[in-house]
C-alpha cells in the first residue's frame, strides 16, 4: 500500500511538471500553430532571474521571475514571431529554434557555461514521512502549484470574455478576426500566459535541481512537446492529459524496470509514444471538434 | 443612385501568380440587395474576402460609408460595420451556441442583450439549442447560427457567401426568406450565390462575374430574368 501511495505522489509530481511544460507549448501552438522551442528560453530566463535576485525576499523574487518571463515572452513574439506569422509553419519552427539557440548562447556569454546555484526555499529540501511513505515537500508544492495554474487557466478561458475570444481564436483564427477578435492582442496574451507557465516551471525546476545553466529548460520543453503531441497538440486539455500520462508512464517504468534496464527508461517511454502516434496520429484528444478547453 | 454605402474601385486580388479579380468596380447603395453570381472561380468569394479584409487586395480601393477599408485587418473592417458570413459557415464547433453569439458581439458595447433577443426570435431553433455545442447542430441550424452571429455585430453591410450551399431544399427556402426579411428591414446586403436563378430574382441588382471580371450588371428584368440569365451566362440548366 505505501509503495502505491509513494509511486502515486511521484507520478503526480512528474506528470504535473510535464503538464506545465506541455501547457506552455500548447498555449502558443493552439493560437498560432507555432511549435515554440523558445519556451525553453523563457524557463532559462526565469531560472537566471531567481539566481540574480537571490538576496531578495522570496515573494519579490517570484514576482520578478514572473515579470521577466512574461515580458520576454511578449517581446519574443513582437520581435521574432510577428514578422513570420503568416509564413509557412516550417519558417516559424526554424525561427523558434533559432531564438532558443540565440538566447542560450547569449546566456552562456553573459553568465558562463557553468551551473549557477541558488537556494529557492528550504521547503524544497524538506520532506514528510508518514510511516514508510516518504513525501518530499517539493512534490507537494509542485502538485499544488500545477493544480492552481491549470484550474486558474481553465476558469479564465471558460468564464471570461477574453478567455472566450482566445478559445474562438484557437479554434478558427480567421473567423474570430472577422468577428472582431484582435489578432495581436490574443497572440500577445497567449505568449504572456506561456510566460507565466514558464516562470512557474523555472521556479519548480530550480527548487528541485538547485542550479541553472544556459541549456536549462531544453529538456523540459522537449518533454513538454512530447506530452503535448501525445495529448493532441492544439488541445490544452490534451496537453494536461498528455503530461500526466507521460509522467505516470515514466514513473511506472522507473518502478517496474529491472535495475539493468532503468537507464533506458526514457528510451522505452519514447518508443511507447512512437507506437501511440502510429496508432493514433492525432494524439489522445483530437482537436477542433469540441474537445478543447 | 441613393447614398452609396459600399464602393469598390479597380479591386484586384492575386493569390501568388494567379489573379482572381481583375480590377472590378461595384457600388452598393444604402439598403440595397446586390447579388454576385458566376461560375466557380469567377471571383465572387474573392470579392467578399477583399471587402472583409480576409485578403489584402493587390490593387484598388474599397470604401464603406466613405471610410477606406481596403488593406485594413478583418478585425478593423468589422468595426466599420461590415459582417461576413463565410462560405462553409465556419461556426466555432467547440463552443456553445451562446458562446458563438457572444463572440459575434465582440465589437459591441451597448444593446447586446436586445439584439441577442431579436436574433433568438428570428431563429427560434437557436434559443432551443442555446446551451448546446455548436458542432452538434445540423447544417441548416449551423447556417442560421452563422447568420445570427454575424448580425450580432449589428452590421451596416452584410456579406453572405453561398449561404444555401449544401442545404436541403426546405432549408434553402428558409435561407432565402431570411435574406428577404433582412433586406426588408433595410440592411444592405451583398449576396454571393451559386443558386443564380433565385438570387437574381431576390436581388435589386445582380452583377455577373466571370474569370475575375464583371461581365454584366443590372436588374432581373434587364438581365432577361433570372432563369434566362443563368442559362445564358452560367450554362445553368435550371
Amino acid at each position: 500500500m505505501s509503495e502505491v501511495v509513494q509511486a502515486l505522489v511521484n507520478a503526480l509530481n512528474l506528470g504535473g511538471l510535464y503538464a506545465l511544460y506541455a501547457l506552455g507549448v500548447a498555449m502558443v501552438f493552439g493560437i498560432l500553430r507555432l511549435v515554440n522551442f523558445a519556451h525553453s528560453s523563457l524557463i532559462m530566463a526565469g531560472g537566471y532571474t531567481m539566481v540574480f535576485a537571490a538576496g531578495l525576499p522570496l515573494p519579490v523574487r517570484l514576482v520578478l521571475t514572473v515579470a521577466v518571463c512574461v515580458l520576454l515572452a511578449v517581446l519574443l513574439e513582437l520581435v521574432a514571431f510577428r514578422g513570420v506569422r503568416t509564413a509557412a509553419p516550417e519558417t516559424m519552427l526554424v525561427t523558434s529554434f533559432a531564438v532558443s539557440m540565440l538566447l542560450a548562447s547569449l546566456a552562456e556569454t553573459l553568465f558562463g557555461a557553468l551551473p549557477r546555484a541558488t537556494d529557492v526555499d528550504p521547503v524544497f529540501r524538506a520532506s514528510w514521512t508518514f510511516g514508510t511513505v516518504y513525501v518530499p515537500k517539493t512534490n507537494v508544492v509542485t502538485i499544488v502549484v500545477v493544480a492552481v495554474l491549470i484550474g486558474g487557466l481553465g476558469l479564465f478561458l471558460t468564464r471570461t470574455p477574453t478567455g472566450l475570444r482566445m478559445r474562438a481564436a484557437a479554434e478558427d483564427f480567421a473567423t474570430a478576426r472577422l468577428l472582431g477578435v484582435a489578432a495581436n492582442n490574443v497572440i500577445s496574451l497567449a505568449f504572456a500566459i506561456s510566460g507565466v507557465l514558464a516562470a512557474a516551471a523555472a521556479v519548480l525546476l530550480l527548487g528541485a535541481n538547485g542550479s541553472v545553466t544556459p541549456s536549462f529548460g531544453f529538456n523540459a520543453v522537449l518533454f513538454g512537446l512530447i506530452a503535448a503531441v501525445v495529448g493532441g497538440l492544439a488541445s490544452l486539455r490534451g496537453a494536461v492529459l498528455g503530461g500526466f500520462v507521460l509522467g505516470a508512464a515514466s514513473q511506472l517504468l522507473q518502478e517496474v524496470l529491472p535495475a539493468g534496464l532503468a537507464p533506458f527508461r526514457d528510451a522505452v517511454v519514447f518508443a511507447t509514444v512512437f507506437l501511440l502516434l502510429v496508432v493514433r496520429p492525432q494524439g489522445l484528444i483530437r482537436s477542433g471538434q469540441g474537445v478543447r478547453v | 443612385m441613393a447614398d452609396v454605402l459600399l464602393s469598390i474601385r479597380g479591386l484586384t486580388v492575386r493569390y501568388g501568380s494567379v489573379t482572381a479579380l481583375h480590377g472590378i468596380d461595384l457600388d452598393v447603395a444604402q439598403g440595397e440587395l446586390v447579388a454576385l453570381v458566376g461560375p466557380n472561380g469567377a471571383g465572387k468569394s474573392s470579392t467578399l474576402a477583399a471587402v472583409s479584409g480576409l485578403v489584402r487586395p493587390a490593387g484598388g480601393t474599397v470604401t464603406v460609408g466613405g471610410v477606406v477599408v481596403s488593406g485594413l485587418a478583418p478585425e478593423k473592417v468589422v468595426r466599420q460595420g461590415v459582417a461576413l458570413v463565410p462560405e462553409g459557415r465556419n461556426i466555432f464547433a467547440g463552443l456553445t451556441v451562446a458562446e458563438n453569439l457572444a463572440i459575434g458581439a465582440t465589437v459591441r458595447r451597448h444593446g447586446v442583450a436586445e439584439d441577442l433577443e431579436r436574433e433568438l426570435e428570428r431563429f427560434p431553433i437557436l434559443r432551443e439549442r442555446y446551451r448546446q455545442q455548436a458542432g452538434l447542430l445540423s447544417g441548416g441550424e449551423q447556417q442560421q447560427l452563422a447568420v445570427a452571429r454575424a448580425l450580432m455585430s449589428k452590421p451596416r453591410l452584410l456579406l453572405l457567401d453561398e449561404p444555401s450551399l449544401g442545404l436541403a431544399p426546405r432549408l434553402v427556402d428558409l435561407v432565402f426568406e431570411t435574406v428577404a426579411q433582412l433586406h426588408r428591414e433595410g440592411l444592405t446586403i451583398v449576396l454571393v450565390e451559386q443558386n443564380a436563378t433565385r438570387a437574381v430574382a431576390l436581388a435589386d441588382r445582380t452583377s455577373v462575374l466571370r474569370t475575375g471580371r464583371i461581365v454584366r450588371s443590372g436588374t432581373a428584368a434587364e438581365l432577361g430574368g433570372g432563369a434566362a440569365m443563368a442559362a445564358e451566362y452560367l450554362g445553368e440548366a435550371s
